[in-house]
């Protein structure tokens, strides 16, 4: 299956991506190819085979409903590009 | 003596002995790190101070022997890409350059809890994506054999580190291949335990079904330690096994007599470099002349292997890469004001085109219309591939193979064909599908001075046997014996 430069500026959409024209040729090239190869996989009839999501069986992991210390606000927002009153500030969104 | 050629073991010996001190020893590794560390380039960070400091605590507990545990003293490197509180953590990526963790992921949180003395952090490619650690955001690392060759990846600082030794060990991750080929590739040992052996939290995130921790180290013994003080249970992981971490090097020593070692066909190919392929067959004699009996087998799906992890990793990935938004942690890009325009910039701009390129192949093989044809086949193959190994492991006790096909590569040799470079992980990758244990254990040089790596693969919670297998192995050569001449 080919993918188109229209295909590719879709993801990068989907994916928060701002690609240079630059990059969209070139992973709109190299995408065509890596996707060529995992073709291979058609080959495989897997009809009634299970997915395989986790190599271990997993449980849904419960713990009591206790209070217990968490990271301290402060502490939150240490690593935070800007933050306001102990929140994370973002640019405006609502005109 | 030179304190940095020790290992694990016997650095810890004299340490007990009070032959040296921690603080004599993390120095020792600080000294040669500013006379090596140049030529090289393991490291992102390197914390002086701090690794001094935990090596005067250590050695206050030593000297009243007083809380002495496995790795008291023990200076040691982790790759970049677990949280250490307080001390910047970048995965290698421009998008976390000035991240400082608020708190350490439980494997750090183990090594300092086991007494290990944390001199840095070991470059890797940019959020262990990469087979070289050329993806790095903070330059390349070097391979301390050859300078114009790769040290492999994703963990290849921390390869390169042991192998030079600039610290007595280190710990990578593995996802498919991250920790066994660049052991491979530096000779040195490199082990990935069984998936949920050893805690992921607070290690970067890159596919969760795969990312697996594991040690570096100059040998199997040290390998044991250090997968002993890493494992186990954590409920800040709910995919961590509970089962009880055996004490690993209790058996190690026990041999393969009679112990069962298949060797997969279709791990012996076309295309193989001739000195890899005669050192692992040489290997495999060994093994046979140390009392294993080999064991043909097939693990018929090994060609479907590549595909299947390059479409659930980069699907796993795309999701996981999400968080970096500008918003909570790490870069943010803000020219125009809005929103949107944000997270897209600071994205472009934050991370590496191999991100960036496995970013966009996992959302398109999630996306509408697509998501049967790649991500759900690709799940289904999987079952197929782990399947191989159950019937195969009705055979044989383990499995043994060639690491990588071919000796750490030349620099920019691999940069431009991405899928030239995924094909260099053919032989780690299917382990980390099946969620088995492996390790890569120095079987020898080529004709122009490189390393070459034996794979051990086990059942799965059965490091013990792979563990044994290699050391045995190991303790019949001289190849873990050899430094690179820096």
């Amino acid at each position: 299956m080919s993918i188109t430069k229209k295909d590719v500026i879709k993801v990068a959409d989907l994916a928060r991506l701002a690609l240079t024209e630059n990059e969209t040729e070139l992973y709109t090239t190299q995408l065509t190819r890596i996707l060529g190869y995992v073709e291979k996989l058609s080959e495989l009839d897997t009809t009634g085979v299970e997915p395989t999501t986790y190599t271990v069986p997993l449980k849904t992991a419960l713990r009591e409903d206790r209070v217990r210390e968490s990271l301290p606000r402060e502490e939150a927002l240490k690593n935070a590009p800007e933050a306001e009153r102990g929140c994370f500030k973002v640019p405006q969104i609502i005109e | 003596m030179d304190l940095t050629s020790l290992t694990i073991h016997e650095l810890r010996e004299m340490l007990r002995k009070k032959e040296v001190s921690s603080v004599e020893a993390a120095k020792a590794y600080l000294k040669r790190i500013e006379a090596v560390e140049p030529k090289v380039r393991a490291f992102v960070t390197v914390a002086p101070e701090e690794a001094l400091k935990e090596a005067a605590a250590a050695d206050a507990r030593l000297s009243k022997s007083d809380n002495v545990t496995p790795l008291t003293g023990v200076p040691v490197a982790v790759k970049d890409i677990f949280c250490t509180k307080g001390l910047r953590t970048t995965c290698s990526s421009k998008i976390l350059e000035k991240f400082v963790p608020p708190y350490d992921s439980t494997v750090v949180r183990k090594l300092r809890e086991a007494g290990a003395v944390i001199l840095g952090k070991n470059n890797m490619d940019e959020f262990a994506m990469g087979s070289s650690t050329e993806n790095s955001a903070f330059g390349k690392t070097l391979n301390p054999w050859a300078l114009d060759r790769v040290p492999g990846g994703s963990s290849g600082g921390s390869a390169a580190a042991v192998a030079a030794s600039l610290c007595a060990a280190s710990l990578g991750t593995d996802t498919g291949g991250s920790i066994r080929q660049p052991a491979s590739c530096c000779g040195i040992v490199g082990m990935k335990p069984t998936y949920g052996r050893v805690s992921r939290f607070g290690m970067i995130a890159f596919a969760s079904s795969l990312d697996q921790a594991g040690p570096l180290t100059k040998d199997v013994e040290d390998a044991a330690i250090l997968l002993g003080a890493i494992s186990g249970r954590d409920d800040l992981d709910s995919t961590s096994i509970d089962a009880p971490v055996p004490d690993y090097t209790a058996r190690l020593k026990t041999g393969v007599k009679g112990l069962k070692v298949g060797i997969p066909r279709e791990y012996f190919i076309e295309g193989m470099d001739p000195d890899v392929d005669a050192a692992v067959k040489k290997a495999l004699d060994t093994l046979k002349a140390l009392g294993a009996e080999l064991v043909e087998i097939t693990l018929p799906h090994t060609q479907y292997a590549v595909a299947v992890y390059y479409l659930v990793a980069t699907a796993e990935a795309s999701s996981n890469l999400a968080r970096y938004d500008g918003v909570r942690f790490g870069l943010r890009v803000n020219k125009t004001g809005g929103l949107l325009d944000m997270y897209k910039k600071t994205r472009d701009e934050g991370f590496g085109p191999e991100v960036k390129r496995r970013i966009m192949l996992g959302t398109y093989s999630l996306s509408a219309g697509y998501y049967d044809a790649y991500y759900k086949k690709a799940s289904q193959v999987r079952t197929l591939v782990k399947n191989d190994f159950e019937a195969a492991f009705t055979k044989c006790d383990v499995i043994a193979t060639p690491t990588a096909p071919t000796p750490a590569f030349k620099i920019g040799e691999k940069v431009e064909d991405p899928l030239t470079m995924y094909l260099s992980d053919i032989f780690t990758i299917s382990c980390n599908l099946a969620g088995l244990p492996g390790i890569s254990v120095p079987c020898g040089f080529t004709t122009g001075g490189l390393p070459i790596g034996l794979q051990i693969l086990g059942k799965s919670l059965d490091e013990d046997t792979v563990l044994r297998s290699a050391y045995a192995y190991e303790q019949a050569t001289e190849w873990h014996k050899r430094r690179p001449a820096l």
